[in-house]
């Protein structure tokens, strides 16, 4: 994978791991801790859908969620390149990382743009 | 190894230690390298459940309910307790890892390593001040 | 203080073994001695055939990288009190091939080192009577960190991703190619990007770190690589928003 497509995939993988760092944190904090164990009241689903339709939002969802995404997708190929050297697999992997990333990509602004 | 290089012309007597799938076993820096490059499957299973949460929004209050509910079972909370230990681990390195990638130069001198990692924290905080406050509340 | 300090010592002696071993020596423990010292005692008194290369013995030549208890160090370096009680394991550096005892093959190495043009690349060669090409301090200060490397090789020994993959261009000669691109005479940066914008280069690392860690010449061999990759994907984005550019 040469040329422009790793610098590309890299660029992603740098801006998507920094927005995780950012939010993921928070986020999972939020969702997964606080409000199902009741240490902080969550919003009402009218309060909560009232934010995600809102367009800043449901930017700054995809944002959110498509960018870590492919963060995933070029680090865990190489951890599996290198990690597990699966030399001769190289092209099925990095099919398989970045082709995930991508339908979750798709399925995210798919989301976000029918929120009802 | 896997093969040997296009460079060094091959020796029948030269021994080549062939490297073990094991090999980040081997040395404590290599682990944590590992269990850091792992953080972004943790990465990923937020994402894909964040995901998940919209489209249970979509699809209505009572899916939504039934949503969070899943998210209160022993299976979802330690999964999550898990995650989030591997996602802090992920922002802990990729701040204090910044400086190192990113030179920032003021009036020809380079900025001190922990002036950029520290900022980043700092920036880290008050996100997710506004983060929490906001998606607490949501639009009410 | 112990009065002597057991060596654990790789043998390999192609003609009489197809595989390395160990070897024990029980060195007299002086501390002030470096593993160097002890292998140079147990080379004069007590074992004549052990071979390993060393030179300078004040850390500035190179010469001497080994595994020391698994790490890489410059064994003139390592004091034999900083590896107490022992005993103290020597192995060849990781990831070459071992020509005998403690001496591996460095060509691929070297061969690293001239792919990535590490010379003064200029597009207009000044004539001789406009003089030296003029620096100041703070143009030197820029690329002057990665001119330190003494081609040790103890970053390759501690390099992951040099002993998975053979065609790894490696952290000091990545290290090396930033040194002459951030030199404010050299033109060559372009070239060398193209020779480097790919999985053997500066796209195969992994940023494991360890190359840092180890370089006793505090080079940061990791910064230049991801400073190289940045510069790369910035360069990659100028040629989608700006394609009319030099390309």
């Amino acid at each position: 994978m040469t040329g422009r497509f790793t610098p590309i995939m890299w660029t992603l993988f740098s801006v998507g791991g920094t927005v995780a760092a950012f939010l993921f944190p928070i986020h999972l904090f939020l969702n997964g801790l606080a409000f199902p164990l009741g240490w902080l009241d969550a919003p009402s689903y009218e309060a909560f859908l009232a934010l995600v339709q809102h367009p800043v939002t449901r930017l700054y969802l995809f944002v959110m969620i498509a960018l870590p995404l492919f963060h995933w997708a070029h680090r865990f190929r190489y951890t599996l390149y290198d990690g597990l050297q699966l030399y001769h697999l190289t092209v099925f992997i990095a099919v398989l990382c970045y082709g995930v990333a991508l339908a979750g990509t798709v399925v995210a602004a798919y989301t976000l743009w029918n929120i009802a | 190894m896997t093969s040997p290089a296009p460079y060094t012309p091959y020796h029948p007597r030269w021994y080549r230690r062939r490297m073990s799938v094991w090999w980040w076993l081997k040395d404590r820096a290599y682990v944590k390298f590992v269990l850091r490059e792992l953080t972004s499957v943790f990465v990923a299973f937020f994402a894909f459940l964040y995901l998940w949460q919209l489209r249970a929004v979509t699809e209505g209050p009572d899916a939504y309910a039934r949503f969070l509910a899943r998210l209160q079972t022993p299976f979802f909370l330690t999964v999550d307790i898990v995650a989030l230990a591997f996602v802090l681990f992920h922002t802990i390195t990729w701040f204090n890892l910044t400086p190192t990638a990113m030179v920032v130069r003021v009036r020809g001198k380079r900025v001190p390593g922990w002036i950029v990692a520290g900022s980043n924290y700092l920036v880290w905080v008050v996100v997710s001040a506004i983060v929490a406050w906001i998606f607490t509340r949501g639009l009410p | 203080m112990p009065p002597t300090v057991r060596l654990e010592v790789s043998r390999y002696r192609p003609e009489q073994e197809d595989k390395p071993a160990f070897q024990t020596y029980e060195v007299p423990f002086r501390d002030d001695w470096v593993v160097l010292d002890a292998l140079n005692h147990v080379k004069d008194q007590m074992d004549g055939s052990l071979s390993f290369r060393w030179s300078c013995r004040m850390g500035v030549c190179g010469s001497c990288g080994m595994m020391v208890n698994g790490r890489p160090k410059l064994t003139c370096a390592a004091f034999l009190s900083e590896h107490l009680p022992g005993p103290i394991r020597v192995e060849p550096l990781n990831y070459f091939p071992i020509i005998r005892d403690l001496i591996v093959d460095i060509t691929d190495f070297l061969e690293k080192l001239k792919k990535v043009r590490p010379w003064i690349v200029r597009d207009q060669v000044l004539p001789l009577e406009k003089g030296e090409y003029r620096q100041t301090p703070e143009q030197l200060d820029v690329y002057r960190q990665f001119s330190q490397c003494i081609n040790c090789m103890l970053c390759y020994a501690a390099c992951p991703v040099v002993g998975l993959e053979p065609e790894f261009v490696g952290p000091a000669a990545i290290a090396l190619a930033q040194r002459y691109n951030l030199d404010s005479r050299d033109d060559g940066a372009k070239q060398r990007l193209k020779i480097l914008s790919d999985h053997a280069g500066i796209w195969g690392c992994t940023f494991v770190g360890e190359c840092t860690q180890v370089c006793p010449k505090h080079v940061d061999p990791a910064g230049a690589i991801q400073q190289y990759k940045l510069a790369g994907a910035v360069d990659m984005l100028k040629s989608f928003l700006m394609p009319w550019g030099t390309r």
